[in-house]
């Protein structure tokens, strides 16, 4: 049977798969705790916090059993669809409602789900004292059920509500603290540079239903290789866009540092391990229409490399810890862009990435969340230092993290990371050498900056400031306890699903079997070399900002530092090159339709009435004149009509 | 076929009646008004729906709940009604939103006594001719109703709006007038074109004429002149915000939310419906109307310092979505238009009426004299958020579903249209976020007064307001079966059909063997 008529039958077979628990409940339940928690106002104060959390476990327990259900059956049977509803049936467009649980959406269920609940968890502790908890809850569920949308949906237009709902969440959330005003801009940037993003998605879907005649899954996959190239690489162009949008890729990254505006658990969840890494899984779930797109796949790779690249300076220059995290975030996301523009033998290190950069950076984000619990909500590392002796347990899983995130052997990152290394060495012509040396100079930069960062939060002179006092300690079980399940996942999670090949072979049936080519360089040195450059940049940032003093305000530095500062000027240029003239044409415009369209008819009317005064032939002028405005105009549209024709 | 039950004559009876009730009221009885007026709106909206459920999706006929009399047999004029799944939508959502906006409008006039009675009274009226504007199947009884509507919008505009109130009554009937005037050049040409006689104005007698081409093209204009300043497309669009801005909310709202609507559902009806040819002939420059409207509205709209005056531009760029969807000529995009007339309306009527609530409590309708009002009414925070959030077509909300279709159904078509219109996505988080911004985000003001949060009335105003954005956004189906038949058929009678897709599915499974 060719793949084809399996994938029909796939879709034809309504109701199928080993998982037998209604798939949308896994949604309901967080959606439920938001609804409640919003709609039930302070009566809910005391019991939604806790509410919310448990929800969030309750669909951590349902994903768990999806995943038992799924792992009992045959590796090319583990795909269920469950066809809910019939959602959109307009004309010849027509479209169910349905959940898809495959391995590769399973995943997902797991991290988001799990890393979800733990941060429920720690925001019990880190909002304790926050009167509007119980609305940061509400959003927090909401924000599960938006991404666990997202990750189910089995068809372009189902994820865009998900994708859609995390960007609400995310907007609600970044801006929570709303009479900062800096936030609330902050907030409203990111939903408006992700709504570029949506106009990728929405043509995106556009051109798929003028190419396939449908938007869900099974039919797009099926009929992808019949497709026009042409076609396949428009629609991947515009996947990309959408993506570039939600994952903070350049040039739709500006909005992630900003972001940081949020409380910190939403940083970690939100803007670090789920929600900016849906543009992976759109470019992974599509991976039908970019393999026959060939020119679009270079361009994620490529999108994927400027990015790691870019994130990467910008980490070398931010003293604002979160901002750090932020660009590292946006750096390890172009790796994954990059592992998924490289086609079949990158998607499953993609997303063994995001999973394992799940773990750490959510840990490290937690982490730097109990600094600043500990610290007055003092976010400059240039008045940290010493910490570790008054944090241990934040020092500890904050050094996991770290480990992990360093790629140094057996952590988490050593397993993922350096398999997108290897993979990028992977190829012909130019390409190997160029993808895989960015990714390989990346990772001894990314060395260089996280432990810059490590060092001068957690070591060195202390430099804190005396006003207020600070007095450094360690924050509540609460929260600690979910950062210390992180820091394990950090340190073991590659060791079990990464030399076992577990992971792989699981995400097989979707990404589909690839025979692994040889990198252009032996597997060996390209490991030593990257160990080597993490190595040398680890070392360097103990020699400046471990061994030596660390000065408490930023010294002048030089071009490329003060670039890297201003985010390499993406906000200048966005102000120059797109806002200032935005707002022009907004004033003009307006200017046009009370001068100019609106002028036009008033002036019309004016010039009749004095017309008419001149002539004598004045009666109640006013509303004459208009009518014979209008009249004008009408014979104005007469003629333009004539002309065209 | 006459149904045995006048379903659509009493939907207009039942609020006229009411009207001339609340009207005649004795003075003793003049501060019941308001509650009279709910009354008779809700007993219509209970019989609406009673005739929505007699309404057959799958019935082969154009219109279904029809009566047909004999007006004025010399002229050619029936008193005929009808409805298809488009009208009866529409016919739906003036008889949801009329309560909705009697219920927000309880003390918009707050002096009482025969004013008050007035209001009301001219509200409901407006309800009558609403349904008979989208009942009338005999095209001079369309005219008719067309007019006639104008008369109670007039009076609540230039009586009871705010201090431009008497310049924007009279633009917005100048406007009207000339508008209908073109209109009614074409309406008699056309009956002069078709089989005359005692009931020569009917729909079905004026359907399908083989008419010559350079006539059609001018009677087109015609009727499309009328809708245009109706819809409002730019660039005949500019009565509107004096209009909106100047009227009381509810009146607002069901002037954009309903009575605009006239005019995208007379493009389909009529235009589409009785000159085929002239709206393929007519396409192109409608089409780049449209899409200037989309821009345009939304630029201006980021440009309001006015909460009134930039709902109505944000609905001119939404007009401007339904035009375009429309004159896409395909099935989806169709559905997707009529669908959005329903959408914008309830969408409309979101943001008018808490825009309303806020500028009640702070007095004053300019944005800059807002900010941090989040904290002072959180629950009014809320709902102006969801309404905003419909108002970009948040996917998961009706609006979305809507303007999605618009844009995919067109794409096939007219590509480079598609992608100009989708600009407006961004335009619209734009607008929309940045009003709320500036209205709820920010430091705490102090009040002279204390404020109250959404009152028990209030939520009573949105509620079904935002269940028509959920429901409308996950389960569209009882609308979408209501209008595909009605959008089918004006595209059959038209002669287009879909653009196929260029890989089309079964055709590649059968080379497969």
């Amino acid at each position: 049977m060719s793949s084809l008529a399996l994938q029909v039958a796939q879709a034809a077979a309504a109701e199928s798969g080993p998982v037998t628990l209604p798939g949308w409940l896994l949604v309901a339940l967080p959606l439920a705790g938001a609804v409640l928690l919003l709609l039930g106002g302070r009566k809910t104060d005391s019991f939604g916090p806790g509410l919310a959390t448990g929800l969030s476990w309750a669909s951590f327990g349902l994903g768990v059993v999806a995943l038992i259900q799924t792992l009992g059956a045959a590796a090319d049977a583990r795909f269920t669809h469950q066809v809910l509803w019939n959602w959109i049936p307009a004309g010849s467009f027509q479209l169910n409602a349905g959940v898809l649980m495959d391995p590769l959406s399973l995943s997902f269920v797991m991290l988001i789900t799990f890393v979800g609940s733990l941060i429920h968890v720690y925001s019990l502790g880190y909002m304790s004292q926050d009167p509007d908890k119980r609305r940061f809850f509400a959003y927090l569920n909401l924000f599960i059920a938006a991404m666990l949308t997202l990750v189910l949906a089995d068809s372009y237009v189902l994820l865009f509500v998900g994708w859609e709902g995390v960007g609400l969440a995310s907007y609600l959330l970044i801006g929570f603290w709303y009479k900062n005003p800096t936030y609330a801009t902050a907030a409203n940037k990111a939903f408006i540079v992700n709504r570029v993003g949506d106009m990728g998605l929405s043509l995106a879907i556009a051109a798929l239903f003028a190419t396939f005649g449908a938007v869900d899954f099974a039919t797009v996959n099926a009929g992808a290789e019949h497709a026009s190239t042409t076609a396949l690489t428009i629609i991947g162009l515009l996947l990309l866009v959408a993506a570039c949008g939600k994952s903070a890729q350049f040039p739709l990254q500006s909005w992630l540092g900003d972001a940081m505006a949020g409380p910190t658990p939403v940083s970690a969840l939100i803007h670090a391990a789920t929600m900016v890494t849906a543009g992976v899984y759109l470019v992974v779930r599509s991976h039908h229409i970019f393999e026959g797109a060939p020119n679009a796949q270079l361009a994620v790779a490529i999108v994927g490399a400027i990015t790691l690249t870019y994130g990467a300076i910008v980490g070398c220059a931010k003293d604002d810890i979160k901002k750090a995290l932020a660009a590292s975030t946006m750096s390890q996301i172009g790796y994954m862009m990059l592992a998924a523009g490289l086609g079949p033998v990158g998607y499953a290190f993609a997303i063994f990435h995001l999973i394992t950069h799940g773990f750490f950076k959510a840990g490290m984000f937690l982490g730097a969340g109990s600094v600043m619990h500990g610290m007055n909500d003092q976010v400059d590392m240039r008045r940290f230092g010493d910490l570790a002796k008054y944090m241990k347990i934040t020092w500890i899983t904050f050094g996991l993290g770290w480990l992990a995130i360093l790629g140094v052997p057996p952590f988490s990152g050593f397993w993922s990371k350096d398999k997108i290394i290897e993979a990028a060495f992977i190829g012909e012509g130019w390409r190997p050498w160029v993808f895989g040396t960015t990714a390989l100079v990346g990772a001894g930069v990314t060395a260089f900056y996280m432990s810059r960062l490590f060092f001068m939060t957690f070591h060195g002179k202390a430099r804190w400031t005396d006003e207020p006092k600070q007095h450094p300690h360690e924050s509540p079980l609460t929260m600690t306890v979910p950062m210390m399940i992180l820091a394990v996942g950090s340190a073991a999670l590659g060791l079990i699903l990464g030399p076992t090949n577990i992971f792989t072979t699981w995400l097989e049936p979707v990404t589909g079997h690839h025979e692994h080519g040889e990198p252009v360089l032996p597997i060996p040195i390209l490991m030593i070399a990257t160990l080597a450059l993490v190595a040398a940049g680890a070392f360097l940032a103990w020699i400046r900002y471990g061994a030596a003093d660390v000065p408490t305000t930023a010294p002048a530095g030089n071009a490329l530092t003060r670039a890297a500062r201003q985010d390499l000027y993406q906000d200048d240029f966005n102000e120059w090159v797109l806002r200032r003239p935005g707002a022009a044409l907004t004033e003009s415009v307006e200017w046009t339709d009370h001068h100019g369209v609106d002028g036009a008819f008033e002036g019309l009317a004016t010039l009749t009435r004095e017309s008419a005064d001149r002539l004598r032939t004045i009666q109640n002028g006013f509303a004459r004149s208009y009518a014979l405005t209008m009249l004008a105009g009408v014979v104005a549209i007469f003629g333009a009509l004539w002309v065209i024709n | 076929m006459d149904t045995t039950f006048p379903w659509l004559t009493l939907l207009m009876v039942v609020p006229l009646v009411g009207a001339l009730l609340v009207a005649a009221l004795p003075a003793a009885m003049a501060d019941r008004a308001k509650q009279i007026a709910l009354g008779f709106s809700l007993v219509t909206l209970a019989l609406t729906v009673g005739a929505a459920l007699q309404f057959k999706a799958s019935s082969l006929s154009q219109f279904q709940l029809t009566e047909v009399h004999e007006w004025i047999p010399s002229f050619g004029v029936s008193y005929a009604l009808g409805v298809d799944g488009i009208a009866l939508s529409l016919i739906l959502m003036s008889a949801i939103l009329t309560p909705v906006c009697i219920l927000a409008a309880w003390h918009d006039v707050p002096e009482g006594g025969h004013r008050e009675k007035n209001y009301f009274a001219l509200m409901l009226s407006l309800l009558a001719f609403m349904v008979g504007v989208f009942a009338a199947t005999d095209v001079f009884l369309f005219y008719v109703f067309f007019e006639a509507m104008l008369i109670p919008v007039y009076f609540l505009i230039g009586s009871f709006g705010g201090p431009r109130r008497q310049y924007a009554a009279i633009k917005f009937l100048l406007f009207s007038l000339a508008g209908g005037l073109v209109m009614l050049v074409s309406v008699i040409a056309l009956y002069f074109q078709g089989p005359k006689g005692s009931t020569g104005f009917l729909m079905q007698n004026l359907t399908g004429l083989n008419l010559d081409v350079t006539t059609q093209k001018w009677l087109w204009l015609g009727f499309f002149i009328a809708f245009a300043v109706k819809a409002p497309m730019w660039p005949v669009h500019t009565w509107l915000p004096d209009a909106a801005a100047a009227a009381t909310p509810a009146t607002a709202t069901l002037l954009v939310g309903v009575l605009d609507k006239v005019g995208t559902y007379g493009m389909i009806r009529f235009c589409l419906g009785l000159f085929p040819q002239a709206s393929e002939w007519a396409t192109p420059v409608v089409i780049a109307l449209a899409i200037v409207s989309i821009i345009y509205g939304a630029f201006c709209a980021i440009g309001s310092n006015d909460l009134m005056r930039l709902i109505s531009y944000t609905s001119i760029s939404h007009f401007g979505f339904i035009v375009f969807g429309i004159f896409a000529m395909t099935t989806s995009a169709g559905a997707g238009a009529a669908t959005y007339m329903i959408n914008h309306g309830f969408t409309t009527a979101g943001l008018f009426l808490v825009a309303a609530m806020l500028v009640r409590r702070r007095g004053s309708t300019r944005i800059s004299d807002f900010g941090g009002w989040q904290k002072i009414t959180p629950a009014v925070a809320g709902v102006f958020l969801i309404s905003g959030m419909s108002g970009l077509a948040l996917p998961g909300l009706g609006s979305f579903v809507s303007e999605f279709l618009v844009i995919t159904g067109s794409y096939s078509r007219y590509k480079g249209a598609a992608v100009i219109s989708s600009v407006g996505l961004v335009m619209s988080a734009i607008y929309i976020l940045w009003m709320y911004k500036r209205v709820m985000t920010g430091p705490t003001p102090t009040l002279v007064e204390p404020v109250k949060d959404l009152t028990m009335r209030e939520k009573f105003v949105v509620a079904p307001l935002i269940a028509s954005f959920i429901f409308l956004g996950f389960y569209p189906k009882p609308l979408f079966d209501a209008v595909n038949p009605a959008v089918q058929r004006v595209l059959s009678v038209a002669g287009v059909s879909d653009p196929a897709p260029a890989t089309p599915f079964i055709a590649t499974t059968g080379g497969e063997k």
